[in-house]
């Protein structure tokens, strides 16, 4: 009845919030929760593989904290212009992630983080390639990327 | 109900202050870097701002504000930031590969090609090697 349990749950969750914390509204948001998820179910997605999904919040407070210095950086090279040498430059990174749903939050926290833009993923042989706006770090760039978000995308869906 | 802005007491009144400010701020520096950066690729960069900590901040002094002032936790504003987070991918890589399109097919400088040819006609693995 459920092929969705999680996206059931948060679509119940969202309609609550929309609405009010009552009883009637907990019913309401159920039952359109599970026709929603039987729409999804419908249209046949890749079912993501959560295997160590108590490291998502580490991963969100891990980009919170990056976003946050590089909102810094970027308003600070915004408004007193770039240091003589600096520029901006693409970008080609290998990835070992073949997962498409951590491919996504990938996408959705390199595009978040200002400084660094996804540009597109090559599928032949698995590389992004980005636009950074400060390509004097490239070495860092691929080391946080590689490092900090890979290997814990690569534990998450395993 | 509830209470007008005056009655909040101070510390509350000086944290929704500061998210707003905050969140204001980043927004405007994103304008105004969307006016001021030279090319495409790095115009690219400035709107990120407004939409990562500038509707945070907004969000957050929101949060708090209607929280305090109806008595009641408001969050439902968390739900903006996961649409706007969720979905802003979406349009930065349709312009950006839009961009990458017209800028490889006008053989511009600067922009990295892989392959002389469109993505659909490489060469497979199993394919023998061109001479």
């Amino acid at each position: 009845m459920l092929p969705y349990p999680i996206l059931a749950g948060f679509l119940t969750l969202m309609w609550m919030l929309l609405t009010s914390f009552t009883l009637g509204n907990l019913i309401l948001g159920a039952l359109v929760a599970v026709f929603a998820s039987w729409a999804m179910a419908s249209l046949r997605p890749d079912k993501p593989k959560l295997k160590k999904w108590y490291l998502l919040p580490k991963l969100f407070f891990i980009v919170l904290y990056d976003v946050a210095l590089s909102n810094i950086a970027v308003a600070w090279l915004i408004l007193r212009g770039r240091k003589k040498g600096r520029r901006a430059g693409f970008l080609t990174i290998p990835l070992e992630i073949k997962d498409r749903t951590a491919l996504t939050l990938l996408a959705i926290i390199l595009t978040s983080t200002p400084g660094s833009v996804w540009l597109e993923y090559d599928s032949y042989d698995g590389s992004i390639l980005m636009h950074v706006l400060d390509l004097d770090e490239e070495e860092q760039w691929i080391a946080t990327i590689k490092n900090r978000y890979e290997k814990l995308l690569m534990e998450i869906f395993a | 109900m509830i209470y007008p802005a005056a009655d909040l007491s101070l510390p509350i009144a000086l944290a929704v202050a500061f998210f707003l400010l905050v969140g204001a701020a980043l927004a405007l520096i994103g304008a105004i870097g969307f006016l001021r950066l030279p090319t495409f690729y790095e115009r690219l960069h400035a709107p990120a701002l407004g939409t990562s900590w500038g509707i945070g901040g907004i969000m957050l002094a929101s949060m708090i504000y209607f929280s305090v002032a109806s008595s009641r936790l408001v969050i439902h504003e968390v739900l903006i930031g996961i649409f706007v987070t969720v979905t802003t991918p979406v349009t930065f890589m349709l312009l950006a590969r839009a961009a990458l399109h017209r800028d490889r097919t006008a053989r511009s400088h600067g922009v990295p090609r892989k392959y002389p040819i469109g993505p659909e006609e490489r060469p497979r693995e199993d394919d023998e090697p061109q001479a």
